[in-house]
């Protein structure tokens, strides 16, 4: 396998090829921030708060910034990941967030382990600048064991990639546009109806909010395993699973 | 030379009766008794003129003349002007007012390149288009061409993509022709959705066998045997004209092994975005994805993919027919050949021009156009020139003198984009126009990412503010900075370009936004 040599924040660091520009940075440790993108499921770049500056090589053409999850490393890059400028758009696309859902910590079931959350202490956002848009939106009740609640969706997609890539069902996918979009369940109709549904759990695993939760979870109860993604595409990948022996 | 009456059978005219009008001449040709000597009266495509339509071309011994607003009731004088001299004389008197002046600047600036048989040949019959040299270009190439070389003809002559970006399009080429050997396809984005743009619906709807030959030598330099042209669902004589062209050419053989096909939108102004057209074509929501990968990499269904505009594809048979040289020496260093422009807004002269890049906006606008109704002095009552849609920006009147080409469009802030220019007279509020703009993006935006999904509406909220005049200099500070941000951040051209029609306003029009302010209770702004 050859092997890329890049920059990131001024220290060499060499990953395989293939890697991703998010990849590089772990690396050389530094945590750019995600909420989109999980390890496991494939990148979309979608939220923006993984935009690295990216210099190419030798060419003196623009910086660009480019979503470290989904960019793939390339020899001799230069990557910036937390300049003034980078650190402005990420408060501001946290801010957005906040402000295009229904998004109350106090009584969410996800408090203390939100990753939206964790961006907003990340990027340093202690309130929005903008003007929230208190949309009308709806609670989906109607599986025995879920519930999804749309005021606290950020449309990350990683429950329609994780249903779609890793169980295979395609539960749930994306409909309408522009600040109109929502997260459905099969032909748009009550997830509970959906017979494709295995009840399997993983969208409810991977949602980095509390949009997604299981119904006898209260306040600040829920408990997410956003790591199931990772293990499951290694397992599959190489063949090994953890009750067989071996390295994960 | 047989006598003709050439009608204008685009859209624009049909609108303005051109059908009835070509029904009213075909009877009276009947009931004068077609002889021999009878004229021929052909539909053909876009003759320009749209604000004068239904438009038709009267060629006779006496000459050609152009008639506008012509009543169906006057279809037998039409046919008299076809006649002989002495005959056609009294016709032609009786139909002045109708006439339009072809040596006009908006008729005598042109240089149809793209547009060179569109309103001479008759859209729905391959007989006509190959009498006038269609798909002639495209057997010379395969005969006597390599791939290789037609690709460099297409390189030396300077081409960009016509689409709004201005990618060199032999560089694209070249890119698709040298991925790893395997199948490749090729798709001609004909979602043209930008407001105000109506150049490739010309080519489709009145030459589009042109842009069929131009796809099968493109197909044939990059090597790809299959094509789809992706055409947006409202332009229904687009896509039946098209269908029929591609039916014709088909049966006839004329395109070997390659296969091409429509594929219709379904109304989303995003899929004319690469990655989102070609997702809309593997039947996946029409979303954009990160580029790289970049389509002429990995493409439909994973394979390299030559996408390029409609207008960039029609400007290849011209360019190898002519040579590369001929294209490069029209226009700037760095933009070379022709554009089309869809001429519409506020101006006295709608419709479509074709000029050399690098041809200034007053003489488009002013000279051509005629500036706006009743307008006076050198801007000819234009306050600005709205150009790229929702992308691109208002270039007010001062800058009037500026070549139009791809980089001094985007100097001034605003962009080529696809070649839709709105004229804007003084009576229209700039802070209005970019709401309107705004109002479009947020429509449109496929809200996949956050800056576009989220932050138009907030600059929609922010503009709405301004056009009530209660807004703040908070307010200001603020439009500045999500402008930015949406900007540098947005995923695809559609955010990335959706705070230009704001930026342009606030850098060329800054006294308007700042006395929208609300005015604070102290007195000062």
């Amino acid at each position: 396998m050859s092997v890329l040599t890049l920059w990131v924040d001024g220290a060499a660091v060499a990953v395989p090829a293939g890697a991703s520009l998010l990849e590089a940075s772990r690396a050389a440790n530094v945590e750019v921030p995600t909420l989109c993108h999980l390890d496991g499921l494939a990148p979309v770049g979608a939220c923006r708060l993984c935009l690295v500056e990216v210099d190419l090589p030798g060419d003196g053409s623009p910086t660009r910034l480019l979503p470290a999850c989904s960019t793939a490393a390339g020899e001799g890059l230069v990557v910036r990941t937390a300049t003034v400028q980078l650190q402005r758009f990420r408060r501001m696309a946290v801010e957005l967030l906040f402000a295009e859902g229904n998004h109350v910590c106090a009584f969410c079931v996800a408090n203390g382990a939100c990753e939206l959350q964790d961006a907003a202490v990340a990027v340093g956002m202690d309130h929005s600048r903008f003007p929230f848009q208190y949309p009308r939106r709806h609670v989906d009740a109607s599986h025995p064991h879920f519930v999804i609640d749309h005021h606290r969706c950020i449309l990350c997609t990683r429950c329609v990639r994780v249903c779609d890539e890793i169980e295979g069902a395609h539960v749930w996918d994306v409909a309408n546009r522009g600040s109109h979009c929502q997260i459905i369940a099969g032909l748009d109709q009550p997830w509970g109806t959906v017979e494709a549904c295995t009840s399997c759990g993983k969208c409810v695993d991977v949602c980095p909010t509390g949009a997604l939760a299981h119904n006898d979870d209260t306040t600040a109860e829920k408990r997410a395993a956003r790591e199931r993604p990772a293990l499951l595409r290694s397992a599959r990948e190489r063949q090994r699973w953890h009750n067989q022996g071996g390295p994960p | 030379m047989a006598s003709m009456l050439r009608c204008c059978s685009a859209s624009g005219c049909r609108s303005a009766g051109g059908e009835a009008l070509q029904q009213a001449l075909v009877e009276a040709r009947s009931r004068a008794g077609a002889g021999d000597g009878a004229p021929v009266i052909k539909a053909v495509g876009c003759l320009r003129l749209c604000s004068r339509g239904p438009l038709v071309a009267v060629d006779g011994p006496a000459g050609s003349v152009l008639y506008g607003e012509v009543p169906s009731a006057r279809a037998a004088e039409l046919l008299e002007a076809c006649a002989a001299p002495p005959r056609a004389a009294a016709a032609r008197r009786a139909l002045a007012s109708h006439a339009l002046d072809l040596r006009h600047p908006f008729f005598a600036l042109q240089e149809p390149v793209v547009l060179e048989t569109c309103g001479l040949i008759d859209p729905e019959s391959i007989d006509d288009a190959m009498a006038h040299g269609a798909y002639a270009t495209l057997h010379r190439c395969q005969a006597e061409l390599t791939p290789a070389q037609v690709r460099e003809q297409v390189r030396l002559s300077g081409l960009r993509g016509r689409g709004g970006a201005g990618y060199p399009t032999g560089l694209k080429w070249d890119t698709v022709a040298l991925q790893p050997p395997g199948p490749r396809w090729l798709v001609a984005n004909a979602d043209e959705g930008d407001p105000g743009a109506f150049m490739d619906r010309a080519v489709l709807e009145g030459d589009p066998h042109r842009l069929i030959e131009g796809m099968a030598i493109a197909a044939w330099a990059v090597g790809a045997d299959q094509g789809l042209i992706y055409v947006r669902a409202e332009y229904p004589l687009a896509i039946a004209r098209l269908r029929r062209a591609l039916a014709e050419v088909q049966a006839r053989g004329q395109l070997g092994s390659l296969r091409l096909q429509v594929r219709v939108g379904a109304g989303a102004y995003v899929c004319g975005e690469e990655t989102a057209l070609l997702a809309s074509i593997q039947g996946r929501r029409g979303n954009p994805r990160p580029r790289p990968p970049y389509p002429a990499q990995l493409g439909l269904w994973g394979a390299p993919t030559l996408i390029n505009n409609v207008e960039t594809l029609a400007a290849i048979p011209a360019i190898l027919r002519r040579g590369a040289a001929y294209y490069a020496a029209l226009g700037t260093a760095g933009s070379r050949g022709t554009k089309v422009f869809s001429l519409s807004g506020a101006v006295r002269h709608t419709g479509l021009v074709e000029v050399p890049m690098g041809t200034s906006l007053r003489t488009i606008v002013v000279t051509m156009g005629g500036g706006v109704p009743g307008g006076e002095g050198a801007d000819g009552g234009v306050k600005a020139v709205q150009t790229g849609g929702p992308s691109g920006g208002c270039i007010p009147a001062a800058l009037l003198d500026t070549p139009v080409d791809y980089e001094g469009l985007r100097a001034l802030g605003s962009m080529m984009g696809s070649g839709g220019m709105v004229v804007i007279d003084q009576a229209t509020g700039m802070l209005e126009l970019a709401r309107y703009f705004m109002r479009f993006s947020v429509a449109e935006s496929c809200g996949k990412c956050v800056p576009c999904r989220a932050g138009t509406v907030q600059l929609l909220q922010l503009l709405d503010r301004f056009c009530d005049q209660r807004a703040s200099p908070a307010d200001l500070a603020q439009l500045h900075d999500l402008c930015a941000m949406v900007k540098a951040t947005s995923l695809c051209g559609l955010g990335q370009g959706a705070p230009n029609p704001v930026l342009s306003t606030l850098r060329h029009f800054h006294q308007e936004v700042v006395s929208a302010l609300a005015v604070a209770p102290g007195g000062a702004p």
